[in-house]
């Protein structure tokens, strides 16, 4: 089962590699977020160091939604589905190296947010082994939760507007647990970071949990 | 709201009246009962919160909506929670029935949950000075609930095969409803973070009237719940025999014209007809 996620994910990787669509559009639109928030907040240093998490974490939804319809779009075309299907590879398996795939693309995501951030937002990181593990934990988050509604809106005629209706409200709470536990990691809140962080792992696990049993129902017909 | 049974009787309906019987109108005995009910219920709790209840110690007059907004605020779960059971038995069972049912919970769901928000704000901004508060997370996990359902009512009005979307729908009620435990703990779980006040009728701080005219706007709001779900079902019911009906009606006049061997219309033969 995982060997089988573990080829999909490398499909998924490697069409990503070769088509350079994540390096030359998603990285650079990430990028592009942060210059309008700077704009947004009138070039405030002050205001940009304290909101930092959140604006971080709103960055890498955004961006991330990109890589979800992005990881979608290459199996609607050319009956890569059907293939997929055929292949005989239990639906599970595809959940998980899907996921695995957009999971990977969040963390280089988030490394080049991070790095962003630091330089032009005045940021500092004052607990690295926080900062690590949330990132980590809510792009798992992410992911799970992202792979789910994917496939479930890649053959609606209004997948583009769907999307993002559906699934930005479900990753509220880690845009809210993520921010909170940033704001302890880079030190610009008082607040219990770790108790957070919790929340992002059963997030994380509900959703993988429920994303590889949902995944068939929604691929028998979709 | 009624519709014609069936338009032409000279065409058989097999499908449309083997299944249950054809619906005439969205409203039966039950709902005529609810909602003469539900209609003695709102005057009843009008009566009890501006007239018979008294100016609460603490919040003055202001305790009045206290008697709309703590129902819906409670109440609101159990449209959503019918909608998960639907979506489940829809899962599970492939049951119609379910599905018909998850539906009109999501709407009017989606309603009550509008409601709780708008009279939460109005009670809100006179008594903690503000009409909504970000870091108040019970307020801000309604509002997502809101939202997840706004995002599954949009899915639902997508057009396409019943039955996937069925599937996509449970789905997504089903992603929605983890919320909802979440939202029912988030009091007692970010304690310093609320400006909720912690069951006020589980500690017997409400008393007589009050307690009368709380228990009155439950009923009330428990009564147009029901109405409206029954009502909204039965809508949905009808619409899917419409569409049966119809689909019905084409297939047999494919099958007059099939029988009076040349498709008067276009002029040809059955067979090139056949393949359009």
């Amino acid at each position: 089962m995982l060997r089988d996620a573990w080829l999909i994910a490398a499909k998924d990787l490697r069409i990503e590699w070769r088509s350079r669509v994540a390096t030359n559009q998603v990285a650079p639109f990430a990028f592009l977020i942060l210059v309008l928030f700077a704009f947004a907040l009138d070039a405030n240093s002050a205001a940009l160091r304290e909101f930092t998490p959140g604006l971080f974490w709103v960055a890498v939804l955004f961006s991330g939604m990109l890589a979800i319809q992005r990881s979608f779009s290459i199996e609607s075309s050319d009956g890569v589905g059907d293939a997929l299907l055929l292949s005989g590879i239990e639906p599970a398996s595809m959940f998980l190296g899907k996921a695995l795939a957009i999971f990977l693309q969040l963390l280089a995501l988030e490394v080049i947010l991070a790095v962003a951030v630091l330089v032009l937002y005045d940021a500092g990181i004052e607990d690295g082994v926080l900062f690590a593990t949330t990132s980590l934990v809510a792009a798992a988050g992410v992911a799970a939760a992202g792979t789910l509604y994917g496939v479930l809106s890649v053959n609606l005629r209004v997948k583009e507007t769907i999307l993002p209706l559906l699934l930005l409200p479900v990753l509220a709470p880690v845009l809210i647990g993520a921010t909170r536990a940033f704001n302890d990691a880079l030190g610009t809140a008082a607040v219990d970071g770790w108790a957070w962080l919790g929340v992002l792992g059963l997030f994380a696990v509900i959703y993988i949990v429920f994303g590889s049993f949902a995944y068939g129902v929604l691929l028998e017909d979709s | 709201m009624t519709v014609p049974t069936n338009p032409s009787p000279d065409l058989a309906t097999p499908s449309a009246t083997a299944s249950a019987p054809l619906l005439t109108s969205t409203s039966s005995r039950l709902t005529q009962v609810l909602g003469i009910g539900w209609a003695i219920s709102v005057v009843l709790v009008v009566c009890a919160a501006f007239w018979w209840s008294e100016p609460d110690a603490t919040q003055g007059e202001l305790v009045r909506l206290f008697y709309l907004h703590v129902p819906l605020a409670i109440l609101e779960y159990v449209p959503f929670l019918l909608c998960g059971i639907g979506s489940v038995l829809f899962l599970w069972k492939r049951s119609e029935w379910g599905d018909l049912m998850a539906h009109a919970g999501a709407e009017v769901g989606v309603v009550m949950c509008a409601l709780t928000l708008v009279t939460g704000a109005v009670w809100g901004r006179p008594t903690w000075g503000t009409y909504w508060d970000w870091s108040d997370v019970r307020l801000v996990t309604t509002l997502i609930l809101c939202l997840l359902f706004v995002g599954y009512l949009a899915l639902r009005r997508v057009p396409g095969d019943p039955t996937t979307r069925a599937k996509q729908a449970a789905i997504v009620a089903l992603v929605a409803l983890i919320d909802i435990p979440l939202i029912n703990r988030s009091v007692e779980w970010w304690e310093n973070r609320t400006l909720h006040q912690k069951g006020t009728i589980a500690q017997g701080k409400i008393e007589d009237i009050n307690a009368f005219a709380t228990l009155l706007g439950f009923i009330m709001v428990g009564l147009g719940i029901a109405f409206l779900m029954t009502h909204r079902f039965r809508i949905a019911w009808l619409e899917r025999q419409v569409d049966r009906v119809g689909l019905d009606d084409a297939i047999a006049h494919r099958r007059a014209e099939a029988a009076t061997g040349v498709d008067a219309s276009v002029g040809r033969t059955p067979e090139e007809g056949g393949q359009q």
